[in-house]
């Protein structure tokens, strides 16, 4: 496979422990991107999603709520490895799937007892990034949950689903016409390898939620409201149609 | 897939209105508040107030932005200018310019041999397809400039403001 | 809790020529926007970006509004001597932070 210099470089031993084969053709966004904003990504001190994953770091070890703890009292860094690149998952004790922001939120409301953080809100996405950070140059590796499955069928059958005023679904950008152009924009294959990602048209970290609500406002579809199953599904099908390629979070995205 | 490739259009055509339409009401409720919106004059007019009658020498200066701004946001520029940076020989200042953001002015750097190297990086916004100049002042009172023309691809979905 | 990146080599060779980046978290609110209530949002910039080596000023730079968000800034300075390189941004709305990383010169 003939790929850019700086994505082999970068992504050279990822991509080795990510059991990619010869036959795999599935394209990242990232590799998408021209060279300088793919340089923006892999500098850790350019990448203005760092700045996040930084806030992040110290909302971490700061003690909140009624019970007075902070995220770093129960986890250790070390177990953080690998989470973002195996949810969403099913909540424990629960009959749905969260996110991982939902998670977050979750631990925030019932272990810290403390205000829940507001949706796509600074301090959930940059707790978000952090723990998405350590899961870096993994693969990205769904659970095989079976309480999964039917929310992964969801999500399928919503991909394929024409909705909104230009009747289009999912699937027909993302897979029918992906690398094609649409109003000069190269459009990507949708596979959420880099979420919360610092997207430049936001000039701000986003979560693959905001993302996802983005695509149906853009063909006139009505949006979920925020904390809609759909959007898990969704989230569940798509980690599941990128299941084996390399996470990046924090990525750079036009 | 018929009705795939009209509905595809469709989607270019109303995110080029949109975005076409916003820009407009921008343009509409800035103006009485600024009434000097960058333009190829008004930037030759900042260029002339930093540069003065003398003359604007080619070559030196080197202007590195994308060929094809992916997002106007954020766009990557590097200014290098070819210098000995010695105490008798250095850039004195760095000035870029653009002629369509709603001002002139991108940003002006000062230099002294303490820095080695004439090179400065940043990240500037550019509404739009436009022409980019950089401008060096060297100790000896020269000018040298580079200028490069960039286009500014615009996202095809737009997200809404609410 | 305004979040600063700084990337500065901590050891340098006397003499030598070094790459110094800095990347600031702020809204660089352009004042030509408008708002969901169709009001300008106010202009709210980083007006100035300044380093200096051991309090001596090495480098200065004065932003316009089409600076981007969360601006980032890379230049160079020769390595004098060893001691304390400050970064310091002020603008709009009293902003005012200021980073400070240690350095070697051997």
């Amino acid at each position: 496979m003939l790929l850019p210099a700086v994505f082999a470089a970068s992504f050279a031993l990822a991509q080795a422990s990510a059991d990619k084969t010869a036959a795999d053709k599935r394209r990242s966004g990232y590799q998408d991107m021209g060279a300088a904003l793919q340089k923006m990504q892999d500098d850790d001190t350019a990448n203005p999603g760092m700045l996040f994953v930084q806030l992040g770091q110290q909302l971490w070890a700061k003690p909140a709520g009624a019970a007075n703890k902070a995220c770093a009292d129960c986890h250790s860094l070390a177990d953080m490895k690998g989470v973002a690149a195996r949810y969403p998952a099913m909540a424990k004790d629960g009959d749905k799937p969260i996110d991982l922001e939902g998670r977050v939120r979750l631990c925030r409301t019932v272990n810290q007892q403390a205000e829940p953080l507001a949706p796509e809100s600074r301090e959930l996405l940059s707790l978000a990034a952090f723990v998405a950070n350590q899961s870096r140059g993994l693969p990205i590796a769904p659970p095989d949950d079976p309480r999964l499955a039917p929310f992964r069928a969801q999500g399928a059958a919503i991909y394929q689903r024409r909705q909104g005023q230009l009747n289009l679904s999912c699937a027909i950008c993302h897979d029918d016409n992906a690398g094609k152009k649409l109003a000069g924009v190269t459009i990507p294959e949708a596979h959420p390898t880099g979420y919360p990602l610092y997207r430049l048209e936001w000039q701000a970290l986003g979560s693959l939620k905001r993302r996802l609500r983005n695509c149906l406002i853009g063909i006139r579809a009505e949006a979920y409201p925020s904390d809609a199953v759909e959007y898990v599904a969704l989230e569940i099908y798509l980690m599941d149609r990128a299941r084996g390629m390399v996470f990046e979070s924090p990525g750079v995205r036009p | 897939m018929p009705g795939t490739k009209e509905a595809k259009k469709e989607a270019t055509k109303e995110g080029t209105t949109r975005r076409t339409f916003i820009a407009g009401a921008a343009l509409v409720s800035v103006l009485p508040l600024s009434p000097a919106r960058a333009t190829p004059q008004a930037m030759a007019a900042a260029i002339k107030e930093v540069v003065g009658d003398n003359a604007i020498l080619e070559g030196r200066v080197t202007l590195d932005l994308p060929p094809l701004i992916e997002n106007g946001n954020t766009v990557p520029v590097t200014v290098s200018v070819e210098s000995p940076m010695s105490e008798a020989d250095h850039v004195k200042a760095i000035h870029v310019f653009n002629e369509k953001n709603p001002q002139p002015h991108v940003f002006d750097v000062r230099l002294s041999p303490r820095n080695g190297k004439a090179v400065v990086a940043t990240r500037i916004k550019l509404g739009d397809s436009q022409k980019i100049v950089a401008i060096a002042e060297t100790s000896k009172g020269e000018f040298f400039s580079a200028s490069a023309d960039v286009i500014v691809t615009l996202a095809a979905c737009l997200e809404d403001l609410t | 809790m305004t979040q600063v990146l700084i990337n500065a080599p901590k050891t340098a060779k006397k003499g030598e020529v070094i790459e110094l980046k800095a990347l600031i978290l702020h809204p660089m609110e352009t004042g030509f926007r408008p708002g969901t209530n169709g009001r300008l949002i106010p202009r709210n910039i980083i007006e100035r970006f300044a380093a200096s080596w051991n309090g001596n000023e090495i480098f200065r730079m004065e932003f316009s509004p089409a600076i981007a968000a969360n601006p980032f800034v890379s230049f160079f300075a020769v390595a004098t001597e060893g001691g304390k390189i400050t970064f310091r941004w002020t603008g709009d709305e009293g902003f005012a932070v200021e980073e400070s990383v240690a350095i070697d010169v051997a």
